[in-house]
């Protein structure tokens, strides 16, 4: 008995004197940490309570100087923006929608565009290697350069879209706007497909370059087809960059703000007004700040259950794949 | 019998084509959707590149593909229309500041998240990775309203400086920084800090001396995106900005007046504040598509 307890008090000694050498080999991940931990804390934990916290408060222009005084108002912010029935919360629900469709044309369309021209791209030819460097043009432009390029090219008196439908197709007689009205929501996606089909090309040709050419050779002796290689090789071999692929594009598009804002300006017309810029315009434009952080609040949450239900989904095709 | 692709070898086979090689049609869908796809690419960059030379009678009127008179006078007077000079500078400083802090927090946390199992780990990794995917425009107000407030209270001025915009761009540069430099060193063989260790080297000197060079084209990639996505950034910009702070990203709009919109100028500024950013980066893409390979797509 006593023995089994001098034991344990020897045991427990030399535990300790080994938790005292490794203090500092158990500190330093945290003290690497520490930087990070603390520009996190400034930067996303503390804007994030505080901003859930002024989606409560009735903070308008007036409190800005001293918006931590400012008056409760309940939940009232978030009854505005989910009351469909008044001003507020129709154009949310518009935006919303118009941002829904925005993303997933978008996304649609990039990633075609981009595995398309990958696909295409996967044999070497003469001239590859530069068409591809030339590909990555568009997405290493400054989004505002390319932007307003292409706001320039959609003017309605001195544009280059005009010109060709108008002078050079002779399609129309009278020249169309193109960033106000219907049309202003086949600019944005115009524009937004321009700059983002590069970088789904990019991931998807380093993806690529993952998939064994033996694969190929041995569904050539089989007989396959260019059309069954690539759907019974190189999309399934895809898989898991696609599914990062198609999530982060969605996300990038549906918290777009540089496209609308530069190619329109403060106000968009309501056909092409993406949820940022009407976020941006109840905060900024109209200073009713807690209307804008219950907007933003609302977007978050849908954007988390989207991711979750996204990667639920995903990883249970995943396990299904690989069974 | 012959499995390996190549041109035929026996002379009397001289249609023979390589089994692998692609069929006709495939040829010829590849040569028109890459034409088609590169014209799509070069319209705005041709735009902008004839535009830039022509007067302003020009680009008022109906579009020209080519320039009636050439004229190099927008990329003189562009500079004096809206004081481009001091936009650069505000630029470069932000996004080149904003980028090597993130790059160099990164470094530590990446490694200590790579390397080390301790409590809370999971914790920083999932935190990192969802505060990603939160647009922007949530991080906006708040820090906007702290910034105010830290004015008011410290007479630190943070709202309308430069010093404000670096922060606020550790939004978005510090998660991708820490997000891909951590799957990149995991990807960099254990067994090298092993034999670093057992020479002697302290975990400090193993991570400068060992990971850091090893995972170049990780940090470069972090770098040259977090560079480029400062340099473009539009919504923090447009608030936490004034007059003397203002960078390019919002400043190309001061080219509008009440009576005249500059395009000519506008396109010339457009391609002279992007000829930096897309020359470092298609110079660089090698490491990118690595680091890109490596980091994101494990």
């Amino acid at each position: 008995m006593t023995v089994a307890t001098d034991r344990g008090r020897s045991l427990r000694r030399l535990a300790a004197a080994d938790r005292r050498r490794s203090t500092r080999h158990k500190a330093l991940p945290y003290l690497l940490l520490l930087p990070a931990v603390c520009f996190e804390l400034l930067v996303h934990v503390i804007p994030m309570l505080v901003g859930v916290w002024i989606s409560f408060k009735q903070l308008t222009i007036y409190f800005i100087r001293n918006w931590t005084g400012a008056p409760s108002a309940g939940l009232n912010n978030y009854r505005f923006a989910l009351n469909f029935n008044n001003a507020v919360g129709k154009a949310l629900l518009h935006s919303f929608y118009v941002t829904l469709g925005f993303t997933v044309l978008v996304v649609a369309l990039s990633w075609l565009i981009g595995t398309g021209a990958a696909v295409l791209m996967q044999n070497p030819f003469r001239g590859r290697g530069l068409l591809r460097t030339y590909f990555l043009v568009p997405y290493a432009l400054p989004a505002f350069s390319a932007t307003i390029t292409w706001e320039f090219m959609f003017q309605r008196d001195h544009g280059l879209v005009n010109q060709v439908i108008v002078h050079d197709l002779h399609l129309t007689s009278h020249a169309p706007f193109w960033l106000i009205g219907n049309n202003a929501f086949a600019s944005l996606v115009i524009t937004a497909v321009w700059r983002t089909w590069p970088f789904a090309f990019l991931v998807v040709t380093a993806g690529m370059q993952s998939i064994p050419t033996d694969l190929y050779e041995a569904a050539v002796m089989d007989g396959a087809g260019v059309w069954q290689r690539l759907r019974k090789i190189t999309l399934p071999s895809l898989r898991p960059v696609n599914l990062v692929l198609v999530l982060v594009l969605f996300l990038w598009n549906f918290n777009d703000f540089n496209t609308p804002f530069v190619l329109f300006g403060n106000v968009a017309a309501p056909q092409a007004n993406l949820l940022s810029l009407q976020i941006y315009d109840t905060s900024f434009q109209n200073w009713n700040f807690g209307s804008g952080s219950a907007m933003s609040v609302l977007l978050l949450l849908f954007l988390l259950v989207v991711t979750a239900i996204y990667l639920v989904a995903t990883s249970r095709g995943r396990k299904a794949a690989d069974v | 019998m012959s499995s390996t692709p190549g041109p035929a070898r026996s002379p009397g086979a001289a249609k023979y084509r390589s089994p692998l090689a692609p069929p006709k049609s495939f040829l010829w869908t590849r040569r028109i959707a890459l034409t088609l796809l590169g014209l799509f690419t070069a319209t705005p960059l041709f735009v902008m590149i004839s535009s830039s030379v022509k007067p302003l009678v020009d680009v008022q009127g109906t579009f020209d593909w080519v320039p009636s008179h050439l004229t190099f006078q927008p990329y003189v007077e562009m500079w004096s229309t809206v004081p481009l000079g001091r936009y650069f500078v505000n630029s470069t400083v932000v996004a080149a500041c904003s980028t090597a802090i993130s790059v160099v927090i990164a470094i530590f946390a990446a490694y200590a998240v790579s390397r080390y199992r301790f409590r809370g780990r999971q914790v920083f990794r999932v935190t990192v990775l969802s505060t990603q995917m939160f647009p922007g425009i949530l991080f906006l107000l708040p820090l906007y309203l702290i910034y105010v407030n830290i004015g008011n209270d410290t007479g630190i001025t943070l709202s309308n400086t430069r010093l404000g915009l670096i922060v606020t761009y550790l939004t978005f540069t510090l998660p991708f920084s820490i997000w891909l430099l951590a799957g990149y060193f995991d990807s960099i063989p254990r067994e090298l800090d092993e034999a670093a260790a057992v020479d002697g080297s302290g975990p400090l000197g193993t991570l400068l001396r060992i990971v850091v060079p090893a995972a170049r084209p990780g940090i470069i990639t972090v770098g040259v995106y977090s560079f480029m996505t400062a340099w473009g950034e539009v919504l923090f910009a447009s608030v936490m900005t004034d007059d003397n702070t203002r960078t390019l990203a919002v400043g190309l709009r001061n080219y509008a007046s009440e009576n005249d919109v500059y395009w000519n100028q506008i396109m010339a500024a457009s391609l002279v504040v992007s000829v930096p950013v897309v020359v470092a980066f298609l110079a660089l893409q090698r490491y990118l598509i690595a680091g890109l390979t490596a980091g994101s797509v494990k």
